[in-house]
């Protein structure tokens, strides 16, 4: 049967509202009582708390109460959960709702204010009289192992937060037969969320009817609503989450977060709704991050270049609290072979607590750095031995004819990862063409020639997406004809309506503006997970298809009886369902859920169950690897040490694609997100752990008028690992895009031997390189 | 006491008189005193242009003006840009158009600059547009389908005139 809209180019279903001023963001709901929250909040990395005394607060006009954590109560006076636990986390730090005598990073939350208004809650903020106690703060993952470093937390020995180790092949015997061992060492600093919707909260308990319902600007409802039912120690019933319109998430809204539970229990208190809406300055300093992890590696090779072996240390930074167990170490290690086949692997990683805002995944996770490292590495052998990176990559890749390819890594959860199909090199190809890369040489000449300085990076990289278990999907045909399509997955942007219309109405034989899409809400879907990791199409897309098979079957078999007609000459189209050459014969989808669903003293048709409605949680049975080739043409100042990215080029596989249009955008957002983290992102600390980059002059995100038109074009290898052949495209744009940047970088600086061992680049940093290349050259 | 004013202003057409509390910023009272939502905060500190308006014409960051400086002015909101029958106007089609969007937040500030920078610069080129909306951030689209709605919008609205 064929599926009509898949990989259309469809225009998305949740414009028109959001273009005209219509969505419906946390801030955009106001209720009847409603009161607002201010969150106090550290204004040291590191203190023990002696006392709080919020009288003065208290007393200002339209201060309803200041609660602290002693005002919580015995019942709620303990630590947040852990939300990821895993055997190798040796301190599980999970922080308090609100801090109880020790804060641990600058911006932990101390107290809430409730009042008539925000402006009125900020107010307060500065009348609460807090007596801290300075203790010595760790910043540097360098050095925050060492025998003398201050200690993340009072009460423990040491700031390893756990060790991991990704470790396959015959490590000695690759390093034994190597003609070459090159080293690198080198800092990766990946910025923080900067959705440009903050995150927000509005809580109401009603305990004798709906219980507590929470909207939040979150990824993962079905998540906070189990740690929030688990913390409370309360039914999931009675907890209900929604995420309405989400002003974008990019990993750090997946979390569960104090203010979910101290807005709740604020709720709670005052027995009314209370709102808080997170201001910039708070995002930057209790949103979590993902800042620096340190790599120290070791390649083993051939003459020819062929990699044999790779193995090293990995410093990497939590941050105050462990609030996603260790899923960025993880999926900076699961990712190491690259787009590569390297016959043994040895890569271990410490994890180090640091007195800063708790870290978490931002677009990508850890495959950013963990591609970035084995980019650097084929890098550091094409440097060494004067083979073109081109080459270098051909030479190397995980051919076509080796799919599946099981690389020996292991997944979260244990599984082997493989690689399930693609044609790296292939795709390679494609992406020298679209940048003529074959020319560079010419222009890089030419160029020169007036005096400027071009360079050209290339890199590749795989993306583990579609993580399991499951996300499902309902579809329902109600008797006005319409189509309620419901998911667990909550949307941050990506057009998961529009994508879901688009196989429903395919397979079911309906217009796609027909269906009434419902999303991340956990009183409208049993049970969901979460928009996270590239996840959602290589879940929901296979669940819907299948729901929306289901009830297609489901019609024909009830219409077919109707009709008097066999299944096989029936065929639904635009919601009606007609006899092949019988043109009068019909029946709408609507009529036929009429009569399957008879009101009293009516019959159900007998073999049926009476809804027209299907549930289905199929989703892939693997993890879909989508693959990439990117090349970045860059012009340096050598004098000032400005980069312009000149042009950029993105050859992708996600497998079928539902929607192109939608894919592209999630690529050019992604690989602009990864020329930030390459070049301007970075969330600066001082050595006593207070952050100097608070605001959008400090921190400098990618901006129009610095990012390149991004030119695309695509492979699709179908998976085989799901029914519609798809693959995740969320983060593909971002994981290879730091290693092409800076290796174009490299590559147009050639003349002063730069070799970039820290981004984001700076100009400071790239004229003290060049500076002192040149000083070496006239030496 | 909260020290407050009592303004008057138009907002998309109607007028509206109000007493508001003098730091309110004008963004503030669009959004919780007259319940036109459209307009986002995105920082509050001038630089993302989320919250952009039109006042009397000029785009103006919302979070920097204050309400009762925009006593006696026009104000024009995203909820005012649509035609007058509820179609969606040449950018915003545009902007459906080219996918100009995704999570939709910075997508009002988005519209209001660019209204007041084609009315203009009818005939913008690519570099323009790219300079236009470099005081406006976009975390999700990487700004190209945003620029692709403006130069196309910018010849259909050539085309009309
Ligand atoms: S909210 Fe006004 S510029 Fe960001
Ligand atoms: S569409 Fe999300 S910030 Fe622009």
């Amino acid at each position: 049967m064929a599926v009509r809209y898949l990989g259309a180019e469809v225009q998305r279903m949740e414009d028109p509202r959001l273009l005209t001023g219509h969505g419906r963001y946390v801030d955009d709901i106001t209720m009847e009582g409603m009161l607002h929250a201010a969150f106090l909040r550290a204004p040291m990395a590191h203190a023990k708390i002696r006392s709080i005394d919020a009288s003065r607060a208290t007393a200002l006009p339209g201060v309803h109460r200041v609660i602290a954590h002693a005002d919580l109560g015995a019942k709620y006076s303990h630590r947040m959960n852990q939300l990821y636990p895993a055997p190798v986390i040796e301190q599980d730090k999970t922080q308090y709702p609100l801090a109880k005598d020790e804060v641990c990073y600058v911006g932990e939350a101390v107290a809430v204010v409730v009042a008539d208004s925000r402006a009125i809650a900020e107010d307060a903020l500065a009348l609460i009289d807090v007596d801290y106690e300075a203790l010595p703060a760790v910043v540097n993952i360098r050095t925050a192992l060492d025998d003398d470093a201050p200690l993340a937390h009072a009460d423990t020995t040491s700031n390893l937060m756990g060790k991991m180790r990704s470790s396959f092949g015959d490590i000695e015997d690759s390093f034994a037969k190597a003609d070459h061992v090159f080293s690198a060492a080198f800092m990766q600093h990946r910025g923080g969320c900067h959705s440009m919707e903050t995150r927000g909260v509005i809580a109401r308990d009603d305990p004798w009817g709906d219980g507590l319902t929470l909207w939040t600007s979150a990824q993962s409802p079905y998540l906070i609503r189990r740690a929030l039912a688990t913390w409370l120690d309360e039914s999931e019933e009675r907890v209900r989450v929604i995420a309405p319109d989400v002003g974008g998430g990019f990993g750090p809204k997946a979390g569960f977060y104090p203010e979910e539970v101290a807005i709740s229990l604020a709720a709670r208190l005052m027995k009314c709704p209370v709102k808080w809406i997170e201001d910039r300055r708070e995002h930057f300093v209790s949103t979590t991050t993902q800042r620096d992890q340190h790599w120290d590696l070791e390649v083993a090779c051939t003459a020819e270049g062929k990699i044999l072996g790779l193995r090293g240390k990995v410093t990497h930074e939590n941050g105050a609290y462990v609030p996603y167990g260790i899923l960025l170490p993880n999926s900076s290690l699961t990712p190491l072979p690259g787009a590569y086949s390297i016959p043994a692997i040895d890569v271990s990683v410490d994890i180090v607590f640091t007195n800063t805002v708790p870290n978490s995944p931002v677009r990508g996770a850890g495959r950013p750095c963990g591609i970035y490292a084995v980019e650097r590495m084929v890098q550091v052998v094409s440097r060494e031995l004067g083979i073109d990176p081109a080459e270098v990559r051909r030479r190397n890749y995980v051919r076509s004819d080796q799919m599946p390819y099981e690389t020996g890594a292991k997944l979260r959860g244990g599984a082997p990862c493989i690689y399930d199909s693609g044609d790296y090199e292939a795709l390679l190809e494609k992406a020298l063409e679209l940048s003529d890369y074959s020319s560079f040489k010419e222009r890089q000449a030419a160029a020169r020639a007036e005096g400027r300085y071009l360079g050209i990076g290339v890199s590749s990289c795989i993306e583990d997406t579609g993580m399991g278990p499951y996300e499902g999907t309902t579809v329902r045909v109600e008797s006005s004809g319409k189509v309620a399509v419901r998911t667990g997955a909550a949307s941050q942007g990506q057009g998961h309506h529009t994508m879901i219309a688009m196989i429903v109405a395919g397979n079911l034989g309906v217009k796609p503006e027909d269906i009434l899409f419902e999303s991340a809400d956990t009183a409208k879907f049993s049970h969901g997970i979460g928009t996270i990791g590239s996840r959602v199409a290589a879940n929901v897309g296979p669940s819907a298809h299948d729901a929306a098979f289901q009830v297609r079957e489901k019609a024909l078999k009830l219409a077919a009886e109707v009709l008097e007609a066999s299944e096989a000459d029936l065929d639904i189209e635009d919601g009606v369902v007609r006899v092949n050459g019988a043109p009068d014969l019909s029946i709408s989808l609507g009529e036929l859920a009429v009569q399957l669903t008879p009101m009293s003293a009516m019959r159900v048709p007998t073999g049926f169950d009476p809804v027209l409605e299907a549930t289905s949680f199929d989703g892939s049975s693997g993890s879909p690897i989508a693959c990439g080739s990117n090349v970045a043409e860059v012009e340096v100042d050598p004098g000032t040490g400005e980069v312009k990215v000149l042009r950029y080029s993105v050859a992708h596989d996600c497998g079928v694609m539902i929607n192109p249009m939608v894919v592209r955008g999630q690529i050019v957002g992604g690989v602009v997100h990864g020329i930030g983290n390459a070049l301007f992102e970075r969330m600066i600390y001082d050595d006593q752990g207070q952050p100097l980059t608070m605001n959008y002059g400090e921190y400098l995100l990618p901006l129009a008028s610095e990012m390149p038109r991004v030119d695309i074009t695509h492979m699709e290898t179908p998976s085989p690992l799901n029914s519609l052949g798809v693959k995740g495209a969320g983060e593909g744009g971002t994981i290879p895009a730091a290693a092409a940047i800076v290796a174009a970088i490299e590559n147009a600086l050639t003349d002063f031997g730069v070799v970039i061992d820290y981004y984001p680049v700076d100009p400071q940093m790239l004229t003290e390189l060049i500076d002192a290349g040149a000083a070496q050259a006239a030496e | 006491m909260a020290d407050t004013r009592d303004i008057e202003l138009t907002v998309n057409g109607e007028s509206h008189a109000a007493n508001v509390e003098t730091r309110t910023s004008l963004g503030d009272f669009l959004r919780h005193g007259l319940g036109l939502t459209g307009t986002h905060m995105g920082c509050e500190h001038g630089v993302c242009g989320a919250c952009t308006v039109m006042v009397d014409g000029e785009a103006v960051r919302s979070c920097l003006m204050l309400a009762v400086q925009a006593n006696g002015q026009e104000v024009t909101t995203v909820e005012g840009l649509a035609e007058d029958d509820g179609t969606l106007n040449a950018l915003q089609a545009a902007f459906w158009k080219h996918h100009g969007l995704q999570c939709g937040f910075c997508t009002p500030g988005m519209l209001t600059s660019l209204t007041a920078f084609l009315r203009d610069n009818p005939d913008p080129s690519e570099r323009d547009v790219r300079e236009a909306i470099s005081g406006n951030i976009c975390r999700c689209t990487g700004y190209q389908g945003i620029v692709d709605a403006a130069l196309d919008a910018a010849k259909t609205m050539q085309k009309g005139s």
